[in-house]
């Protein structure tokens, strides 16, 4: 194989791995921590999505700002969203069984759906790439790679890093990773986990928006486009181990490049690969890469 | 007493269902097939979800390779024999469950869920990009299935009554043996192990082995399902692998209540007529092609509304006459 073909690939399945890595933590840090198996989480990638492609005409015209005020637009939204949907739906299934979770969620991406379809329409649309991060750069003799791609890398990598520091380093970092470990216990040392929870949820949420949003101008918005990110998300959130945001970065990436390489190697077996290697992990480690 | 009054309901009921054909158009005809192969596949999940603890969010795989399996192996020209082919769907089905079961059944809980998914999409995919069962397009059943014996033909249920009645047969012999299954020493261990496996395995059982005998049997009751539906509408389409549809079945089983076999059967009639009525334009008018609002709302609401599912409706309501101090000594 070309080396230039090679590295765009290596390029590709990093870009790929970070944005599900930014929508899997969510996803982990709701399920370890709140204990909720949070169905719902890819409607949130789609909605920061619809809302990158639906408030840039309005940014421009109200706040005079490009896409990365639009971005940031959409993840103060996505917060308060979180806030909100906390508040009025989760908050009452934390007693429940893990079904009943299940189910709830599943009415709520049934309602988001429709929502969406009810606003924006079922039309598949593109969303413009930034004017200044169009080019892209020469790689090797031949090949070029797009700007973009790498903007959303670096993007992904300076709030992973941010997250990381929150976690390891700040008092709420704390409490969330002692809420990951023991949940009981936090709430006996008189941390306010109903105030945690929402947090952790808002935090999830946000991310996940932020992924669809910046996502957007690559992948175009699309109906549906939630769920197929709701189903890799898990699994990567299994193949990680379920609350551990370093398992969740790892099987992110591993995802990431066990996907682009086999679209690549194995064209005709390309939807499988992922869910093979989720098995072939679970099968040697039953709780994941890391176990909480 | 109560004994007399189940049996006189049940007979009531199944007049009823025996004299619909008499009266109901043959569109409420189909929607009663519909939802009756639906309640076998929620039937066959119960086994599983409820009656042995194991989620599964993959049982949709069993279901399509039923139906692709029918509709693979009739021949073009004419109809294929059932003897073979009911059969077979099912151990095709059984088969598959059989493998990945082994593999999956060493995780627990969440996991569990995530393996038996993953099996699921490999089921989809191997469906969905290759040739063999026209990709995404899907392929036609031309000819019903018949029982044949040698030239004599036994049953053909190409005439809608005649399936509506087989279907009805189906679906009773599943619930009856399930309820034999359950009532055996096998389900009285598997009963156990969803309580508490752990002490299963110290007294003695070797818990393994009863959950893929289950699993095997759950996803081969899944295949039932599948024959049927593919024989029903003449076509087969990946979708009938796709995670949604097991996510379908697992509602029908949480939303009717888990461990009562009635409740799956209750589950399925539910969501069937919920989607059904929120799809009706007499009644929703211009709304009714939104229909995944009011459905979605409606889910939302019955969770919030049902903490233990339909069939757990009337203990609800008992222990909310009865003060709380004597509902809990008597749940003890």
């Amino acid at each position: 194989m070309d080396p230039a073909i090679l590295l765009i690939q290596c390029l590709n399945a990093v870009q790929y791995g970070l944005l599900l890595f930014l929508v899997a933590s969510g996803l982990t840090l709701i399920f370890g921590i709140m204990g909720i198996i949070n169905l719902a989480h890819g409607s949130f990638y789609m909605i920061g999505a619809y809302m990158a492609f639906a408030l840039q005409p309005l940014v421009a015209q109200y706040l005079g700002g490009g896409f990365v005020l639009t971005v940031l637009v959409c993840v103060v939204l996505a917060t308060v969203l979180g806030y909100f949907l906390e508040w009025a739906f989760y908050s009452y299934l934390y007693t429940r069984e893990h079904l009943q979770q299940v189910l709830m969620t599943y009415g709520l991406i049934l309602v988001f759906e429709e929502l969406r379809s009810i606003i924006v329409g079922n039309d598949v649309h593109g969303v413009p790439v930034p004017s200044w991060l169009a080019g892209s750069v020469r790689l090797g003799d031949v090949m070029t790679y797009p700007v973009y791609r790498l903007f959303i890398s670096l993007v992904c990598i300076l709030v992973a890093a941010l997250m990381f520091w929150v976690l390891t380093r700040t008092r709420l970092g704390m409490m969330i990773r002692a809420g990951a470990s023991n949940r009981e216990m936090i709430n006996s040392l008189g941390i306010d986990i109903n105030r945690l929870f929402r947090i952790v949820f808002a935090i999830g949420v946000a991310l996940a928006a932020l992924a669809g949003a910046i996502a957007a101008p690559v992948s175009s918005v699309y109906p549906g486009m939630g769920n197929a990110v709701l189903i890799i998300c898990f699994v990567v959130v299994v193949i990680g181990g379920i609350g551990s945001i370093k398992g969740a970065f790892l099987a992110a990436m591993l995802v990431g490049f066990v996907d682009t390489f086999g679209q690549v190697f194995f064209p005709a077996a390309a939807g499988v690969m992922v869910y093979l290697l989720m098995a072939a992990i679970l099968l040697f480690k039953p709780e994941g890469l890391f176990k909480h | 007493m109560r004994f007399i009054l189940r049996a006189i309901l049940l007979l009531v009921l199944l007049a009823l269902v025996l004299s619909l054909p008499s009266f109901a158009t043959s569109y409420y005809l189909g929607l009663v097939v519909k939802i009756m192969i639906y309640a076998l596949f929620a039937l066959s999940l119960q086994l599983l979800v409820g009656c042995t603890g194991l989620v599964s969010l993959g049982h949709s795989a069993f279901f399509g390779i039923a139906a692709y399996f029918v509709t693979l192996l009739s021949p073009e020209s004419g109809a294929g024999n059932m003897l073979w082919l009911l059969p077979g769907a099912i151990l095709a089905a059984m088969a598959y469950a059989a493998v990945t079961g082994a593999l999956a059944l060493r995780t627990k809980g969440i996991y569990f869920i995530m393996v038996t998914l993953a099996f699921a999409q490999m089921a989809y995919y191997v469906f969905h990009d290759t040739a063999l069962g026209g990709g995404t397009d899907g392929i036609y059943l031309y000819f019903r299935p018949e029982i044949r014996l040698g030239d004599w033909v036994v049953l053909n249920i190409d005439d809608q009554f005649v399936f509506y009645v087989f279907t009805l047969a189906c679906l009773l012999l599943t619930w009856l043996f399930l309820a034999l299954l359950m009532r055996s020493r096998f389900g009285a261990a598997l009963t156990g192990i969803r309580v508490n496996e752990q002490r299963m395995r110290a007294a003695g059982f070797s818990t393994f082995k009863y959950k893929l005998i289950a699993y095997v049997i759950g996803c081969g009751l899944a295949g039932v399902a599948g024959f049927l539906y593919a024989v029903k509408d003449g076509y087969v389409n990946p979708e009938l692998l796709a995670w949604e549809q097991s996510g379908l079945v697992l509602l029908m089983v949480i939303l009717g209540g888990m461990g009562r076999l009635w409740g799956a059967v209750l589950g399925a009639v539910a969501l069937t007529l919920l989607q059904e009525v929120f799809q009706s334009h007499a009644l929703f008018g211009e709304f009714a092609s939104r229909w995944h609002l009011t459905f979605g709302l409606a889910i939302i609401a019955l969770v919030a509304a049902l903490p233990q599912g339909l069939a757990g409706l009337p203990d609800q309501w008992r222990n909310r006459r009865r003060p709380k101090s004597i509902s809990s000594a008597s749940a003890q």
